[in-house]
C-alpha cells in the first residue's frame, strides 16, 4: 500500500485563552478538528497524530488577537495518493459498468469499465457480479475482495480516488501476494538447481 | 472490457424508438451519444435530455422509455462530463421522485446512487436531490390520504435507502449532510404538512447510520426549529384576555392538571380568536414536540437515550438556556429526563448546577441556568426526593460561602447570581419542603440557610414576595427555622429589587417548567410533572391564621394599571410581573395557588 507516509511536524498552535486550563485538551481539539481533511500545509489528508509540547512557554499575540500560540512537535500519518501510486481497499460494489472500492474506510474509489483491463470478464455467480480473469482463473474480484488499484487521480475535497486496473500488478491482494510468493519459490527452486549443477 | 464499444443501432427518426433493441445496444448508443456530444455532434445528447422532462401522468411507452434511458444513463455514467453535459445533470438533480412512478422511481435513485458514488463532483448535487425529496410537491397534498400515505411510502423509503447507500459507498458523504439538512429545511411559515414530513424524515436520519455522523446537527436543527416556532407564540396569544383577573389567577394549572381537554380555555391561542396565525404555529409545535418525543422514546428503546441525550444538552445549552422567552421547547428537556429519571435527570441538574456554579461563565446564563434548576426540580415529579435535598444542600453551601465573603449591603444589581440562587432555593423549598423535612437530618443540612437569610445582603427582600411569602409560610409551618421578626417587611418595594436583579431579561419571574400550554405535549408529560395543586405544603388551609406576621406590602402598582388600555402593554406587563397585588394576609387564598405560572414581562428583547 502506498500514499501513505509519516511526518515530523512542527506546529505552532493558537489557543484561545478560556482554554487555557487544559492546553493540551485543546491541542488535541485543534489537531482532532483536522482529521480526515486535506490539508495542504500536510499535503495530504491527516488520519491520526502524536503531539508533544516541547516547551512550556507560548507566545502571547499582542494586538487585538488574544490567543497563545503554543509550539508542538507533532508525528503525523498522512495519506497522500499520487497519481500512479497503488492503493489498497475493500471492494464494496460491482456493476458491470464499475467497481466501487473503499480504501481506509474513509476514501472512496472508482474503476469504471474503461479502466478495468481486458483480461477481466464481468459474470454472475451465485446471483452476485464479479469480474473475473480469463488467463488465470483463480484471479476473482468480488464484493469484500482486497483490491490493489492504481491512482489516476485523487479528489482532495471529497477524497474520491478515480483508480484503474490496467497495470499488471493490479487486482486482487490475495492473489497477487500468492503469485508473487510462487514466483519467488520458483526462482529460489531454479536458483538451488543451478548452483547444484 | 475496455473502450466504449460504438454499436451503430438503426435510430429511425426518434432517437429513443427503442422498441426490439438490446440493452446492450441501448447502453451503447446512450455512451455514443453522450461522447458525441463531447464532440460536437449533439442532436442524440439533446433527445436524451428531452426525454427526461416526462412526468407520470405522461403516456405509458413516455414513462418505460425513460425508465430505461435512466438505467442506460446509470451504465453510463463515466460517460458524463460536468461541462459538457451539464443540462442532462441539471435536468436529472431537477427531477423529483414524487413526479414518477416505483419503476421510474428506481431507476432515478439508481442513477443518482451511480453519479454520487462515481465522481466526487457529482456527490453535494445528488445529495441536495435527494434530501429535496423530504418535502412533497403542493400537488400531493391533494391526494387522497391513503394514496398520499402510499406515495409517501414510496417516495421516502427510496430516499432514506439511497442516503444509506451512498453513505455506505462514499463513507464521507454523510459529513457532507449537514449544511444540505439545514439548508433545505422548510422556513418557519411553512404549511404544517411540510414541516412535519421534513421533521419527521430529519429524525428518521437521526436514527439510521447516518446519524452517527450528522445526529447532533439533526438534533440541533430540529431544537432550533422548535425554538423559533416557540418564539413566534407570543404570551399574548397565551394569556386570557381578562386583565382583571390577578396574576395567580393565570396560575392555569387547573386546567392543564393532567386532564386538558380540546376546548380548555387555557390551550394556546385559544382565547384569542383573532390569532389563527398564533393558533397555526402552536398546533404545529404542539405536533413537532409529540413527534420530538416520540423520538426520543424510540432512542430509549434502542438503548441509546444516553448519547443523543449528551447531544441534546448542547443543543439546549446553545440555543434555548439563554433564550428568555421560551416557553415551551425546554420541555423537550424535560421529557428526556422523566424517560430517564436516574441517568438523564440526574445529569441534567448536574449540568444546571455546574453552569451556575460556573464563575468563567456570563452572569446572565448562571442565572437562567439556575431558574431551570428550580423548576425542574420543583416540577420534576420523577426526580428522588433525596436527589433534591442534595442539589438543594449545594445550592445552600455555596450561598453560605458566599454571604461568608461578601460584606455588602443590600445590592440587586451587584450580586444578582447570589440572588438567584437564593430564590431558586425558596422557589424548590415551595414545593418540596415537607417530603424534604421528611427525610432524616435534612433539617440540619439546610442549616446555613438561615444565615442566608438573615445576611446582610437580605434576599427575602430581592426575591420574589410571592415565592418569599409562600416560602415563609411553609417554613414556619414545617419548623424549618424560626420565622422573627427580621422577616417581617414593611413598605419594601420588593418588587422594585427583584426586578432589579432580575435585570432587563427578567430573570426573577422565569419558571421555565411551569405547566405546559401545548395540549398534547403536556398530556405526555402530566403523569410526571409536578402541579402546585398536588403539592402538599407544611401548613395545612387552616393554619392560615397561624402566620399573621408574614406580610409581603403590596406593589406600588395598582390594579388599575392592570386594567389600563394596551398603549402602554409593555408597561403594564412588566407591572404585572410577579407582585401579589393584595396583601398576603388579605390574598392568601390566592397565594395558596402560588408559583406555578407567573406572567412573564413581554418588553425584554427575545434574548440576550
Amino acid at each position: 500500500m502506498e500514499g501513505l507516509k509519516l511526518s515530523n511536524a512542527e506546529l505552532m498552535i493558537y489557543i484561545h485563552p478560556s482554554k487555557s486550563r487544559n492546553v493540551y485538551q485543546a491541542i488535541g481539539r485543534e489537531l482532532s478538528g483536522l482529521l480526515f481533511q486535506y490539508n495542504e500545509t500536510f499535503d495530504g489528508v491527516l488520519l491520526a497524530y502524536d503531539a508533544d509540547v516541547k516547551s512550556k512557554q507560548a507566545k502571547i499575540l499582542s494586538g487585538l488577537n488574544p490567543y497563545f500560540g503554543v509550539r508542538v512537535e507533532a508525528n503525523l500519518l498522512l495519506f497522500d495518493p499520487k497519481p500512479n501510486s497503488l492503493v489498497e481497499g475493500e471492494i464494496v460494489k460491482i456493476s458491470p459498468e464499475s467497481i466501487h472500492v473503499v480504501v481506509l474506510g474513509f476514501s472512496a474509489a472508482v474503476i469504471t469499465d474503461v479502466d478495468i483491463r481486458e483480461e477481466f470478464k464481468y459474470k454472475m455467480r451465485d446471483g452476485e457480479g464479479c469480474f473475473v480473469s480469463r488467463s488465470h482463473k483463480g484471479h476473482t474480484l468480488k464484493i469484500g475482495t482486497t483490491l490493489r488499484l492504481q491512482v489516476q487521480s485523487f479528489d482532495e475535497e471529497v477524497m474520491h480516488i478515480a483508480g484503474s486496473l490496467l497495470p499488471e500488478n493490479t487486482g486482487c491482494v490475495k492473489w497477487l501476494e500468492k503469485k508473487n510468493t510462487e514466483q519467488a519459490l520458483h526462482m529460489d527452486r531454479d536458483h538451488k538447481r543451478r548452483k547444484i549443477a | 472490457m475496455g473502450a466504449v464499444e460504438v454499436v451503430n443501432v438503426p435510430f429511425n427518426s426518434n432517437a429513443m424508438d427503442n422498441t426490439g433493441l438490446s440493452d446492450t445496444a441501448l447502453l451503447s448508443f446512450v455512451r455514443t451519444a453522450l461522447v458525441s456530444a463531447i464532440n460536437g455532434d449533439s442532436d442524440h445528447y439533446t433527445q436524451i435530455v428531452g426525454s427526461m422532462y416526462l412526468k407520470e401522468y405522461s403516456d405509458t411507452d413516455s414513462v418505460a422509455e425513460l425508465e430505461v434511458l435512466l438505467k442506460c444513463l446509470s451504465g453510463s455514467v463515466a460517460c458524463i462530463d460536468v461541462f459538457h453535459h451539464r443540462e442532462l445533470l441539471a435536468s436529472i438533480f431537477r427531477m423529483s421522485l414524487w413526479d414518477h412512478k416505483p419503476y421510474v422511481m428506481d431507476a432515478l435513485v439508481g442513477l443518482v446512487i451511480s453519479l454520487a458514488a462515481t465522481s466526487g463532483k457529482y456527490l453535494d448535487s445528488c445529495l441536495n436531490m435527494l434530501i429535496s425529496n423530504f418535502i412533497p410537491p403542493p400537488f400531493v397534498m391533494r391526494l387522497r390520504q391513503s394514496r398520499l400515505d402510499d406515495k409517501k411510502r414510496e417516495v421516502l423509503s427510496r430516499v432514506h435507502a439511497a442516503l444509506e447507500r451512498i453513505s455506505y459507498l462514499v463513507p464521507l458523504a454523510p459529513s457532507r449532510l449537514a449544511p444540505i439538512l439545514i439548508h433545505k429545511i422548510p422556513k418557519i411559515h411553512a404549511k404544517e404538512f411540510f414541516m412535519m414530513t421534513y421533521v419527521d424524515n430529519l429524525l428518521k436520519l437521526e436514527n439510521s447510520s447516518i446519524g452517527k455522523v450528522v445526529g447532533s446537527k439533526i438534533i440541533m436543527v430540529v431544537m432550533e426549529r422548535l425554538r423559533d416556532l416557540d418564539l413566534e407564540i407570543g404570551w399574548d396569544d397565551i394569556l386570557q384576555d381578562d386583565s382583571s383577573k390577578g396574576m395567580f389567577d393565570m396560575e392555569l394549572e387547573d386546567a392543564v392538571d393532567g386532564t386538558m381537554n380540546e376546548g380548555d380555555e387555557v390551550a394556546v391561542g385559544s382565547q384569542n380568536t383573532n390569532s389563527s396565525d398564533g393558533n397555526a404555529v402552536s398546533e404545529l409545535l404542539d405536533n413537532l414536540m409529540v413527534r420530538s418525543f416520540e423520538h426520543l422514546e424510540s432512542c430509549q428503546q434502542a438503548g441509546r437515550l444516553d448519547e443523543v441525550f449528551e447531544i441534546l444538552f448542547v443543543s439546549f445549552e446553545n440555543l434555548i438556556l439563554n433564550t428568555f422567552k421560551a416557553k415551551f421547547s425546554q420541555f423537550l428537556m424535560f421529557f428526556a429526563c422523566s424517560l430517564d429519571p436516574e441517568n438523564c435527570g440526574v445529569k441534567f441538574a448536574r449540568k444546571l448546577l455546574d453552569i451556575f456554579l460556573s464563575s468563567n461563565k456570563p452572569p446572565l446564563t448562571r442565572m437562567s441556568a439556575v431558574a431551570y434548576l428550580a423548576s425542574y426540580l420543583s416540577r420534576g415529579k420523577f426526580l428522588p426526593v433525596s436527589f433534591v435535598a442534595s442539589i438543594l444542600k449545594r445550592l445552600v453551601d455555596e450561598s453560605a460561602d458566599y454571604c461568608r465573603t461578601c460584606n455588602d449591603e443590600v445590592n440587586p444589581k451587584a450580586h444578582q447570581v447570589f440572588y438567584s440562587g437564593c430564590q431558586a432555593i425558596l422557589y424548590v423549598l415551595c414545593f418540596r419542603m415537607r417530603s424534604i423535612l421528611d427525610i432524616p437530618r435534612s433539617q440540619s443540612a439546610l442549616a446555613p440557610l438561615e444565615s442566608i437569610l438573615t445576611h446582610k445582603l437580605n434576599p427575602l427582600m430581592v426575591c420574589l414576595p410571592s415565592v418569599v411569602a409562600e416560602f415563609l409560610k411553609q417554613a414556619k409551618a414545617g419548623g424549618l427555622f424560626i420565622v422573627s421578626k427580621a422577616f417581617i417587611f414593611d413598605d419594601l418595594l420588593e418588587s422594585e429589587l427583584s426586578r432589579a436583579f432580575g435585570g432587563f431579561e427578567r430573570l426573577d419571574t422565569f419558571f421555565p417548567f411551569d405547566p405546559c400550554l401545548l395540549k398534547i405535549s403536556n398530556s405526555l408529560i402530566s403523569s410526571n410533572f409536578n402541579y402546585w395543586s398536588n403539592v402538599k405544603p407544611t401548613y395545612d388551609d387552616e393554619d392560615d391564621e397561624l402566620c399573621p406576621e408574614i406580610i409581603v406590602n403590596e406593589d406600588a402598582d395598582s390594579d388599575e394599571d392592570c386594567d389600563d388600555d394596551n398603549e402602554d402593554l409593555d408597561y403594564d406587563m412588566n407591572k404585572m410581573s410577579i407582585t401579589p397585588k393584595h396583601s398576603f394576609m388579605l390574598e392568601t387564598d390566592r397565594l395558596s395557588k402560588m408559583p406555578s405560572r407567573i406572567r412573564p414581562s413581554t418588553s425584554p428583547a427575545e434574548s440576550f
